[in-house]
């Protein structure tokens, strides 16, 4: 496992600190740990030296404040100037007018281009714009019937007043390397229809290509040309090494790049590409891709993408994440029922799964800044929820609803049917039980009657996830150990 | 006998570009020349240049400069032999070739995280597969990505093989049990099967995978014999989450590395090892469906450091 670039910083810079101040000879040290890590993140090796290089002269340069310690100086100097590199930020498409402001997507196979018009689209729809999505991939098999429904979703399901409109002909797609002309005209074809129905956006989503295959950049060298983009946007994989440069800087040179758009946001990758694109082409990164609904495109934010490198933690992108998760209504419905005691293990489990939709539990701890660095060592075991799903599926309806039925032979059955001994049905089942009367108590109080109440709950061990709405027997409990082996972690790292 | 025997030299003519901006570079910076620190630190950029990764490269220079300190090499010449060495020393050894049941149907699953090309590798296999003579039917698993059966569908056209099919937003795992059925009835060679792309971090769809490989190995015992994961040879340090977690998930038994045309250098591979014990065993090295190698850890190397 690697460390996050916190951990290291911290290790690093906690033993820089009681040294007094930032000195050629400590800072020296820190910087081969920065170095590391923004390597293991996977920024560009050139990048990384130009970076340090940079980070030294500010930090050697810098009044050492009295109010601050010389680790958390240093810190904010490596995140200042983060966010300094990936900005500045400008999250907006420019139009023009008159209409259509053309937009061309370019970039490597399987980066997401197709993905992203989608939700392009239903970005500009929220913002009242008609949209025409061309297809001009006539490469890949099925890549105009992938972006034919790929824009339907944008229809049926993105929020706006705007209009989504589709313009593919699939009779023009060949093999591979045989259709190269071709898109040219499909753009030019779109351009003239765009005119005359009067969309405000034409996207062309074009074929990927290796900026290193002479035809295909010949190709899209000719789109350019031909239609003449006011936004050429390159879709580039968060996940990319080392070779995000090269790529990155060939397509600019062709292309001259207005803006980047990273996407698959939503894997644990430290996205260190981040940096190493804006450096090597200078166009903003405008908006980066974090699932795969349609809506699932986020405008680019500098300083929550420095922490996300720096493994700061990300409250913003967790609350954002949970907000997705949870259906509204079904927030309404579930307070109501813990507002008259309903609150069963259905509902219980429900709230599990939602939870966990959000990711491995240890990833969406480590949203929470302070949290990662301690849980480097801490094994969470997402493996104690299957478990505890299983004992709730092993029980038949009646007896989630009303855990009151529960016999000692039901247990039995209940435990068997999950592969557990009883002493855990019963566990969770009293937990279950302390929840659900606090819950209770909890509908008929103010503000801080409920504080109270929580904890109670809490020292009642039955549920620690406060905010993530439910609370969660079985985690409580583990709530005390947990707080223990967090605080060893602290302790037991050291220096390496 | 192993499914997909295979020769070298298209391997090299794939990574022509990446030898040309990291073997042949380290070749000239070697040759002629003694070992000193600079140089020593120059090998180290070309590795992490690679995406070796930090890890895996400190331990390969350290044990560089570890010989070197202590007298065994000199000259750059031998400084080149032993990278050589050490770096073949870290591949798994296997069996070349895919396995093979030898009560057919041999099951492929092929699996691996978004825009990878899964598809396009799927059917890379198939025609090579049939090219060797045996019979392949595709599954085409991907019911959730917008066009993916279409696409697998056109690929099965032009190779002229069978696939069995879903709806879009069909169970998977159905469509698997179905396939895996098809290929046993229709006394098939070897399955193929082809799945939606998924990030390692989304638990649900990870669990999705674990059905549709316990759904095929209900149906045909023993089988997948062959988890392939696709791996991107341009993706970096993340390639080691994936591999680590899709293993976890679904005993991924061999890597497919994609996109080793390009300039990126895979260098990903060789920092696996350290990670888990799971050879690579092809390589995709072009857009075409005859664009695939089986993967032969020492002629890669070969290949990496020829002129």
């Amino acid at each position: 496992m690697f460390e996050t670039l916190t951990d290291r910083l911290n290790t690093t810079f906690r033993s820089l600190s009681g040294r007094g101040r930032i000195s050629e000879d400590n800072i020296k040290e820190a910087m081969r740990e920065v170095r590391s890590s923004l390597l293991e993140a996977d920024v560009n090796l050139d990048v990384v030296t130009q970076f340090c290089d940079e980070v030294t002269k500010e930090a050697l340069g810098a009044e050492v404040l009295k109010s601050l310690k010389p680790d958390e100086q240093m810190i904010g100097i490596v995140h200042a100037k983060l966010v300094e590199l990936m900005g500045p930020v400008d999250s907006q498409l420019m139009m023009v007018d008159p209409p259509p402001t053309i937009v061309m997507m370019c970039g490597l196979q399987g980066t997401g281009k197709t993905t992203t018009c989608g939700k392009l689209a239903a970005w500009l729809k929220k913002r009242g714009k008609r949209v025409l999505v061309v297809a001009a991939d006539l490469q890949r098999p099925a890549a105009v019937e992938q972006l034919r429904q790929v824009v339907e979703e944008s229809v049926a399901e993105a929020p706006g007043d705007g209009h989504v409109a589709f313009h593919g002909e699939p009779d023009k797609c060949a093999e591979y390397g045989k259709a190269t002309g071709v898109a040219v005209m499909v753009c030019q074809r779109a351009l003239k229809r765009a005119r005359a129905e009067r969309f405000d956006v034409l996207l062309l989503d074009t074929a990927g290509r290796l900026h290193v295959d002479e035809d295909l950049m010949k190709e899209i060298q000719a789109i350019d040309h031909a239609v003449q983009p006011h936004q050429r946007m390159l879709v580039v994989d968060a996940m990319t090494g080392q070779d995000a440069v090269n790529s990155a800087r060939e397509f600019n040179e062709r292309l001259a790049i207005d803006g980047v758009i990273l996407t698959k946001f939503d894997s644990d990758t430290r996205g260190g590409a981040a940096l190493s694109v804006k450096r090597v082409t200078g166009a903003p990164i405008k908006f980066i891709g974090v699932g795969e609904k349609v809506t699932a495109l986020e405008e680019f934010h500098a300083e929550r993408m420095a922490g996300r490198i720096l493994g700061m933690g990300d409250v913003v992108s967790l609350v954002e994440k949970a907000h997705e998760e949870v259906e509204e209504e079904e927030a309404e419905k579930l307070a109501e029922k813990m507002a008259k005691g309903q609150f069963s293990l259905n509902d219980f489990t429900k709230q599990l799964r939602t939870m966990r939709r959000m990711g491995p539990l240890k990833q969406l701890l480590g949203m929470l800044p302070g949290v990662g660095g301690a849980l480097k060592d801490l094994d969470i075991d997402d493996k104690q929820l299957d478990r505890l799903e299983g004992i709730v599926n092993s029980m038949t309806q009646r007896e989630r609803e009303d855990t009151a039925v529960l016999s000692k032979s039901r247990t039995k059955r209940i435990a068997n049917g999950a592969g557990v001994p009883t002493t855990e049905v019963n566990k969770l089942v009293k937990q279950f039980g302390a929840m659900q009367k606090v819950t209770k108590q909890m509908a008929g109080m103010g503000a801080m009657g409920k504080m109270k109440a929580m904890r109670q709950m809490q020292s009642a061990g039955a549920g620690a996830a406060a905010g993530m709405g439910g609370g969660m027997p079985g985690f409580g409990s583990r709530g005390s150990t947990k707080t223990k082996s967090v605080k060893s972690g602290f302790k037991r790292r050291k220096r390496r | 006998m192993g499914l997909f025997k295979s020769t070298i030299s298209r391997i090299r003519q794939g990574l022509s570009r990446t030898a040309t901006s990291f073997g042949s570079g380290l070749r000239s910076l070697l040759t002629g020349r003694s070992i000193d620190e600079a140089m020593i630190d120059e090998i180290e950029v070309r590795l992490l240049g690679a995406d070796v990764g930090v890890k895996a490269t400190r331990e390969i220079v350290d044990a560089l400069r570890e010989d070197w300190k202590a007298g065994k090499i000199s000259s750059g010449d031998e400084a080149l032999e032993h990278l050589k060495n050490v770096l073949k020393s870290r591949w798994v050894h296997h069996e070349p070739g895919l396995a093979v049941s030898g009560d057919p149907p041999t099951v492929i699953l092929v699996v691996g995280v978004n825009g990878v090309g899964k598809t396009t590798s799927v059917a890379k296999i198939a025609r090579a597969l049939r090219e060797e003579g045996r019979s392949v039917l595709l599954a085409a698993a991907d019911t959730f990505r917008a066009g993916a059966v279409e696409q697998l569908s056109i690929w099965s056209e032009r190779l002229g093989v069978d696939v069995v099919k879903g709806n879009q937003g069909a169970d998977p795992a159905s469509v698997a049990f179905d396939a895996a059925e098809a290929a046993v009835a229709r006394q098939m060679d070897v399955l193929l099967v082809d799945t939606a792309g998924r990030l390692h971090t989304q638990n649900d769809l990870m669990r999705q995978l674990v059905k549709i490989r316990d759904v095929i190995a209900r149906k045909i015992p023993g089988a997948p014999h062959e988890v392939l994961l696709v791996l991107d040879a341009t993706s970096g340090q993340n390639a080691l989450n994936q591999a680590r977690v899709f293993t976890d998930a679904v005993e991924v038994t061999g890597v497919f590395l994609s996109k080793l045309d390009g300039t990126a250098r895979g260098g990903i591979v060789v920092a696996i090892r350290d990670e888990l014990d799971v050879p690579v065993k092809l390589v995709g090295i072009g857009e075409r469906p005859e664009d695939v190698e089986a993967f032969d850890g020492d002629s890669f190397i070969d290949a990496i450091f020829a002129e």
